[in-house]
């Protein structure tokens, strides 16, 4: 599954692996995690409602999105102004830590319904890379069992409206469905994803 | 060609993680070290949550009056009628889960030299390290005719809890066409924007209900915090800037510095003038919690001076000062730069009981007003250390553009929320 900025970080983690910058004194994995735990929780797992768990998503998943939030090509709240207060190297250290975290689903509301529908549609259009309902986080796919509605509701509509880059191939599959299905197709995708415990 | 960048990736990571895990703690105490923390507020539950998290070996005994803590942050969405008053009340139940021992009582003294701290149940207990969070308290003697007492009547609402409930019952009392007069104070004060988001909330609140109603807001500053952008947001829900305006903002320039208080009339004496109002909410301004002044922690500026990588006292060793009572700057006084630097003076004491290195702080403030429902705006920046001081990480940080969508904002009301929910968890969760 190629990304975008997969390559710009891929340069940073080899100029970052050579030497420690200068300018940003030690510290430590948990000590920068601590500080993002009041908005996505207690070691990357939110309690919502829009705040996505960043728990166990992979290390090159974290790595592109600071990096996209760093470059104002990702919409979001603060993101991409807290992005920016950190080096290259302190992002690779956030990225391995939560990497490394269980994310811990917490009950949110859905139509049983809407995610049975859903269910159809993500084993057709998002299981060959969203992995076992959309837990796995194998391949840098991003986590999407039991992520908040709101939160997803949000990635999809940026995505469709070209507001947020992914993969030609997810974008093309996210489109179609909208197009033969309306919103009514996302919000199907929204439920099932809401009802993965 | 993918895969193998991937993997090289992933090496150059395992390298970096295994070169933390060799600074982490290793060396532990013989013995148990005991931690006392003096209140139970943001700064207090989450140094006490966070000790036991990070080594717990360490005994963690939280003192502190109450049953329960109100939040002051979202309590202007209860002003503003969109939030129940319930939902902002947290038990200490979540910090006992953790392995915290609490006692419900007030500090009465703490002794620096033989290292104590005594309570008003006439407890005596001794610390290894004791952290102080006391939050604020109020200078009264700048306005005169103004007291604690009077507050009562008079609310601040600046602690969250009775005089929350106290300036909402007066808001629901109030004529519809009656004038309200927010105070707020110079700086420095807890939470910048919040006066500013409390006048916001209660305009929608009266909008909904009284929308004849007027809103002065009389302050003792020139400017305040994330000005533009409530300006704007009050123009576009409340009229600001028209003939038919529902808040008016008097700066410190045109006289909105209050000098005193007659109750008796519901007037204040204004450097601009004399108002009289239906409801009062005079803010005044501010100067460490109650405790820090008793413990001989304040300097003359009335706050708390602190080593920034510890939050040590500069005043008394073996105590530490956390959350609004601290001098932190450029670390704002705020709900989430209180939680940040509790667990940096957590991780610190660590270091302390394991005579390892001290990590380098690096911390976040961010913070989200509530202007109306589906409209907020935000702040934020990232901390990091230098120097022996905290600063502002360059280039990072700043406010919602001006020019964010309706869209964006209306995310930014669901981001607050979410800011409230695992701040809330993150503290007494």
């Amino acid at each position: 599954m190629l990304k975008p900025h997969v390559f710009s970080l891929l340069l940073m983690a080899g100029l970052c692996s050579s030497s420690p910058t200068q300018a940003d004194p030690p510290t430590t994995a948990s000590m920068l995690a601590n500080a993002c735990a009041a908005c996505h929780g207690l070691n990357g797992s939110s309690q919502g409602p829009a705040t996505p768990s960043i728990a166990g998503i992979s290390a090159v998943y974290f790595i592109d999105a600071m990096t996209a939030f760093q470059e104002d090509e990702r919409p979001a709240t603060v993101m991409n102004r807290i992005a920016k207060g950190y080096s290259e190297e302190q992002i690779e250290l956030m990225a391995e830590y939560f990497s490394q975290q269980p994310m811990i689903r917490t009950d949110q509301p859905f139509d049983p319904e809407l995610a049975r529908k859903g269910d159809a549609l993500h084993q057709n259009n998002c299981e060959k890379c969203h992995e076992n309902g959309g837990r796995a986080s194998d391949d840098d796919a991003g986590i999407l069992a039991g992520q908040k509605i709101p939160y997803l509701r949000y990635t999809l509509d940026d995505i469709l409206n070209g507001k947020r880059e992914v993969s030609v191939k997810m974008a093309n599959k996210l489109k179609t469905i909208h197009k033969s299905m309306g919103q009514d197709g996302i919000e199907q995708l929204l439920n099932y994803y809401a009802s993965q415990k | 060609m993918h895969t193998t960048r991937r993997n090289f990736l992933k090496i150059s990571l395992a390298t970096t993680v295994s070169a933390t895990a060799a600074i982490s703690p290793a060396i532990r105490a013989a013995t148990t070290r005991h931690v006392i923390v003096i209140g139970g507020g943001i700064g207090g539950s989450t140094a006490a949550k966070y000790l036991r998290l990070m080594d717990d070996r360490i005994k963690v005994t939280v003192i502190e009056p109450k049953s329960h803590y109100t939040t002051c942050f979202m309590s202007n969405e209860f002003l503003g009628g969109e939030r129940d008053f319930k939902s902002l009340q947290f038990s200490y139940a979540g910090l006992a889960r953790h392995g915290v021992d609490l006692i419900q009582d007030r500090v009465t003294a703490i002794d620096a030299d033989k290292q104590q701290v005594k309570t008003a149940g006439g407890q005596t207990l001794h610390y290894d390290r004791c952290i102080v969070s006391p939050g604020i308290d109020f200078r009264w003697e700048a306005i005169e005719g103004h007291s604690a007492e009077l507050a009562e009547r008079i609310p601040h609402s600046y602690q969250a809890g009775p005089q929350t409930l106290t300036l909402k019952k007066q808001l629901e009392a109030m004529p519809d066409g009656g004038t309200v007069i927010i105070a707020p104070p110079a700086n420095p004060f807890r939470c910048p924007p919040a006066p500013y988001e409390r006048t916001s909330q209660i305009a929608h609140y009266l909008k909904t209900h009284k929308p004849k109603s007027k809103i002065l807001v009389l302050d003792d500053k020139p400017n305040f915090s994330k000005q533009k952008l409530f300006e704007a947001g009050w123009k576009r829900h409340y009229g600001y800037g028209s003939s038919n305006s529902m808040i008016e903002w008097i700066s410190v320039d045109n006289g909105g510095h209050i000098e005193s208080i007659d109750p008796k009339t519901n007037t204040v004496s204004a450097q601009a003038d004399d108002f009289k109002a239906d409801v009062i909410n005079l803010i005044p301004p501010q100067k460490a919690g109650r405790l820090a002044f008793q413990a001989g922690l304040t300097d003359t500026s009335g706050w708390c001076p602190v080593d920034h990588q510890t939050f040590e006292s500069r005043i008394h060793k073996n105590i530490h000062v956390i959350g609004d009572s601290a001098i932190a700057a450029p670390l704002p006084k705020s709900g989430y730069a209180a939680n940040s630097a509790a667990k940096v003076c957590a991780a610190a004491i660590v270091s302390l009981f394991n005579d390892t290195d001290i990590i380098h702080p690096s911390l976040i403030n961010t913070c989200y007003s509530l202007i109306a429902p589906n409209d907020a705006i935000s702040v934020a920046m990232v901390y990091g250390f230098e120097k022996g001081k905290i600063i502002k990480m360059k280039g990072a940080g700043g406010l919602t553009p001006e020019d964010a969508s309706d869209q964006m904002r209306a995310r930014e009301a669901a981001y607050a929320h979410s800011w409230f929910n695992n701040m809330t968890h993150d503290i007494f969760g």
